[in-house]
C-alpha cells in the first residue's frame, strides 16, 4: 500500500458535515417554530394596548390580563362554551363508553354495521352535519339555542369517545377479568374493581378529547345556536369589527391550562410507575 | 358481603364423563377422573391435548358440553367461578397491574368480606418470602417474584383445590427448578389439593404424587412418576416421559410368566406381568439407560454399529444401529465402566428382561416423541 496523504478537511467540507449531522435538529426546530408561531402571536398580542383593533402592536399592557372580561360578551360566551362542553362531554362519554363496551365485548347481530355507523359522523363534513341538524330542528319546530348545541355536540363527540374507549377495551387482557371471577368477584365487582379501573385512562382521554372538540367547535355550533353565543362564535362574529385583546387572553389562558394539565398528568404517571 | 355464598365443600374432586366440544373439535373427550383430597396431581400432555380446557372447566371458566364435576358431595358443574372454592394460578401470572402487591393478594379476601385482611395477606407474603414487596406494583417485579405473588394471591383464600396452569412456563430453567421445590414445600405446608397442568414431563415427575398423561382429550395413563416411567402402558406415554426405545416384535410363546418374542431372528424375553396387550404383535420397550454396551445374554443384539455419540456431562449418549437398521438410543453413565466408543465401532447391546415392557404393536412407534418442546 502506498503512503496516503490525508488532506486536511476544508472549511466548507467541515461545515457541510456539521450541517448533515444536525439536519434532523434543524428540521425539528423549524417544524416547531411553524407549529407555535400562531400560539406565540396570540400570546404576544394578549399584551397589546390595543384599544379598538388588535391588529397592530401599540404598546405593552397588563390591563387585558387583569380584566379578561373587559370586552362586552366575551366572558358570557366563554361561560356558555364551558357549560356546553361539560354537559356534552358527560353525556357523550357515558353513552360512548357503553357503546364501546357493547361493540367490543358482545357479538350481536348488526355489530359490524354499528361499528361502521359509529364512524360515519367523523367522516361527514361538518357543514353538512350542521346544516342537516338545523333543518331537522326547524322541521321539529325546536328553536335553536343552548340545548340544540348540546344535542349536536353530543352527537359528534360520541364517535370519538367510542373509538378511543374501544381501543383501550381491546388492549385489556381478558384473563384479568377471569382472575377476578376466580377470586370471588361477581360480574358487578369484576367490572367495578378490575375492568373499569383498567379502562379508565381510555375513558379519561376520551372525555378530554370530547371536551376540546365541543369547546372548539364552530361550524356545527354556528348552524344550531340561534342567538346563543359560544366562545368560537364570539371570536368569529367580532372578527368583522376587530377581535378584542381579551379574546387573546382567554385563548392563551386555555392553552396554558391545557399545558399544565398535560405536564401534571405526565408527572403523576411517572411517579406512579416509580 | 357481596359473595358470602362461596361453596365450602371438602373432599375428592371428581370429574365424571366430562366432554368439551368446540364445533367439530373435541378438546376433552369423555374424561373421568378422581383427584384425592390433599394430593399433588399433575395433568401432563403436549399442547392442545385438552389439559388446560380441563383445568378451566374445574375453575368454572368453561362449561363442559357433557358430564359433571363435583367436590365431595356437591355438584359444581354449572356454578359460577366466584361461587367455587377453587382458585387458579394463571399462565403468565395475570396479576392486576393497577393494584399493589398487597391489594392483589387481598383481592379474594375483600370480595368474600373477610375481616382480618392485613394479617392474612402478610402470612401469605411470608409463605412466598416476599413480604418486603407488599407496596410495589406488579410491573416492578421480576418474573419469578410475580409467579410467587400469583401463588400467594390464590393460596391466601385457602381454596379446596388450587389449579396451576403452566405456572413455571415463563421462567428460565434455574428459576424453574427452584420454584418446583418451592411449590412442593407450599403444598405440604397448606395441605390443599394442587392440580398442576404442564407440558414439561420433568416438572410433572418432580412435583406430583400422581400424574395423568393426557393425549387428544383423553387420559392415556395415570399413576406415580415411577409407574409411568418404568411401566408405561402406551407408546405415547413411553415416548412422552423421557426417551424410549421401541422395537417391533412378534410373540413366540407365553408361558411360565414369560413372554418370548422375536424380531429379525433375535429372541427376547419380557416378564408377562409387564406386557399390557394380548396381541401377537408387540412393541418391546426399553429405556436408554437400561441398555448395556457389551454382553451376550438372552436379551442381546450383536453386530450393532455406533452412528453417533454426544457427551452430556453426567452421561454419554450413543445412537446405535441394529443389523436391521433400527436406531436405538443408549445412555452410559460417565463412571469407571466407561466404554468410550467411537463412531463406526461394533458393539453388542444387552439388557435385563425385567427392564423391558411390552406394548400393543398396533400403535405408532413415534407417538408422543418430540412433542414436549413445541410450546
Amino acid at each position: 500500500m502506498s503512503t496516503q496523504v490525508i488532506p486536511k478537511p476544508s472549511l466548507s467540507h467541515r461545515s457541510s458535515r456539521w450541517f448533515s449531522r444536525n439536519l434532523i435538529r434543524i428540521y425539528a426546530a423549524l417544524a416547531f417554530i411553524y407549529l407555535f408561531i400562531p400560539v406565540a402571536y396570540t400570546f404576544a398580542f394578549s399584551f397589546n394596548d390595543s384599544g379598538k383593533s388588535n391588529l397592530v402592536w401599540q404598546g405593552f399592557t397588563l390591563d387585558n390580563w387583569k380584566n379578561p372580561c373587559g370586552a362586552p360578551q366575551v366572558c358570557q360566551s366563554v361561560a356558555n362554551s364551558l357549560q356546553i362542553g361539560f354537559i356534552s362531554t358527560l353525556v357523550a362519554t357515558v353513552l360512548g363508553t357503553m357503546i364501546a363496551f357493547a361493540i367490543s365485548r358482545h357479538d350481536f347481530k348488526g355489530r359490524r354495521t354499528t361499528n361502521l355507523l359509529i364512524f360515519l359522523p367523523m367522516a361527514t363534513p361538518e357543514v353538512v352535519l350542521g346544516a342537516s341538524l338545523l333543518a331537522m330542528f326547524l322541521n321539529l319546530r325546536v328553536n335553536p339555542g343552548f340545548w340544540t348545541i348540546v344535542i349536536a355536540h353530543v352527537m359528534f363527540c360520541i364517535s370519538f369517545v367510542v373509538v378511543t374507549v374501544k381501543a383501550r377495551v381491546a388492549s385489556l387482557d381478558p384473563r384479568l377479568e377471569q382472575v377476578a371471577m376466580d377470586l370471588y368477584a361477581n360480574e358487578r365487582d369484576t367490572f367495578r374493581y378490575v375492568t373499569l379501573p383498567l379502562v379508565m385512562p381510555g375513558i379519561a382521554g376520551a372525555a378530554l378529547l370530547a371536551f376540546s372538540l365541543s369547546f372548539d367547535d364552530f361550524i356545527i355550533t354556528n348552524f344550531n345556536s340561534g342567538i346563543e353565543s359560544t366562545f368560537p362564535k364570539f371570536v368569529y362574529v367580532s372578527a368583522a369589527r376587530g377581535i378584542p385583546a381579551q379574546a387573546n387572553v382567554i385563548g392563551s389562558a386555555m392553552f396554558f391550562i391545557a399545558l399544565i394539565i398535560v405536564i401534571v398528568g405526565q408527572v403523576v404517571s411517572r411517579q406512579r410507575k416509580k | 358481603m357481596a359473595n358470602s355464598k362461596v361453596l365450602q365443600d371438602t373432599g375428592d374432586l371428581v370429574l365424571n364423563r366430562i366432554s368439551k366440544r368446540y364445533g367439530d373439535f373435541c378438546a376433552v373427550d369423555d374424561l373421568t377422573l378422581t383427584i384425592p383430597d390433599g394430593s399433588f396431581f399433575a395433568l401432563l400432555g403436549p399442547s392442545g391435548c385438552g389439559k388446560t380446557t380441563t383445568l378451566r372447566m374445574i375453575a368454572g371458566l368453561e362449561e363442559p358440553s357433557a358430564g359433571t364435576i363435583s367436590i365431595g358431595d356437591t355438584d359444581i358443574t354449572t356454578q359460577k367461578p366466584y361461587r367455587r372454592n377453587v382458585n387458579t394460578v394463571f399462565q403468565n401470572y395475570a396479576l392486576f397491574p393497577h393494584l399493589s402487591i398487597f391489594e392483589n393478594i387481598a383481592f379474594g379476601l375483600r370480595r368474600r368480606g373477610i375481616k382480618d385482611v392485613k394479617s392474612e395477606v402478610e402470612k401469605a407474603l411470608d409463605l412466598v418470602e416476599l413480604a418486603h414487596l407488599a407496596e410495589r406494583k406488579p410491573g416492578q417485579l421480576s418474573g419469578g417474584q410475580q409467579q410467587r405473588i400469583a401463588v400467594a394471591r390464590a393460596i391466601v383464600n385457602r381454596p379446596e383445590v388450587l389449579l396451576l396452569d403452566e405456572p413455571l412456563g415463563a421462567l428460565d430453567l434455574k428459576l424453574r427448578r427452584q420454584m418446583q421445590i418451592e411449590l412442593k414445600r407450599i403444598q405440604m405446608e397448606v395441605g390443599i389439593t394442587f392440580i398442576h397442568v404442564t407440558h414439561d414431563q420433568e416438572e410433572a415427575m418432580t412435583m406430583a404424587d400422581t400424574i395423568a398423561v393426557m393425549n387428544q382429550g383423553k387420559i392415556e395413563q395415570m399413576g406415580s412418576a415411577t409407574e409411568l416411567y418404568e411401566a408405561p402402558k402406551t407408546a405415547f406415554v413411553a415416548n412422552f416421559l423421557g426417551q424410549c426405545n421401541l422395537i417391533k416384535v412378534r410373540v413366540q410363546s407365553r408361558s411360565g410368566g414369560k413372554v418370548v418374542v422375536s424380531a429379525k431372528g433375535h429372541t427376547f424375553e419380557i416378564p408377562e406381568s409387564r406386557v399390557s396387550s394380548s396381541n401377537d404383535s408387540l412393541l418391546l420397550g426399553v429405556r436408554p439407560e437400561k441398555l448395556r454396551l457389551d454382553g451376550s445374554g438372552v436379551n442381546s443384539i450383536k453386530e450393532c454399529l455406533v452412528t453417533d455419540r454426544s457427551f452430556v456431562g453426567t452421561s454419554t449418549q450413543y445412537l446405535v444401529r441394529t443389523p436391521w437398521d433400527l436406531e436405538l438410543v443408549v445412555f452410559e453413565q460417565n463412571d469407571e465402566g466407561l466404554h468410550d466408543l467411537r463412531l463406526g465401532d461394533k458393539v453388542s447391546l444387552e439388557w435385563d428382561s425385567e427392564h423391558t415392557f411390552g406394548l400393543d404393536g398396533a400403535q405408532d412407534v413415534n407417538a408422543g416423541a418430540d412433542l414436549d418442546d413445541d410450546e
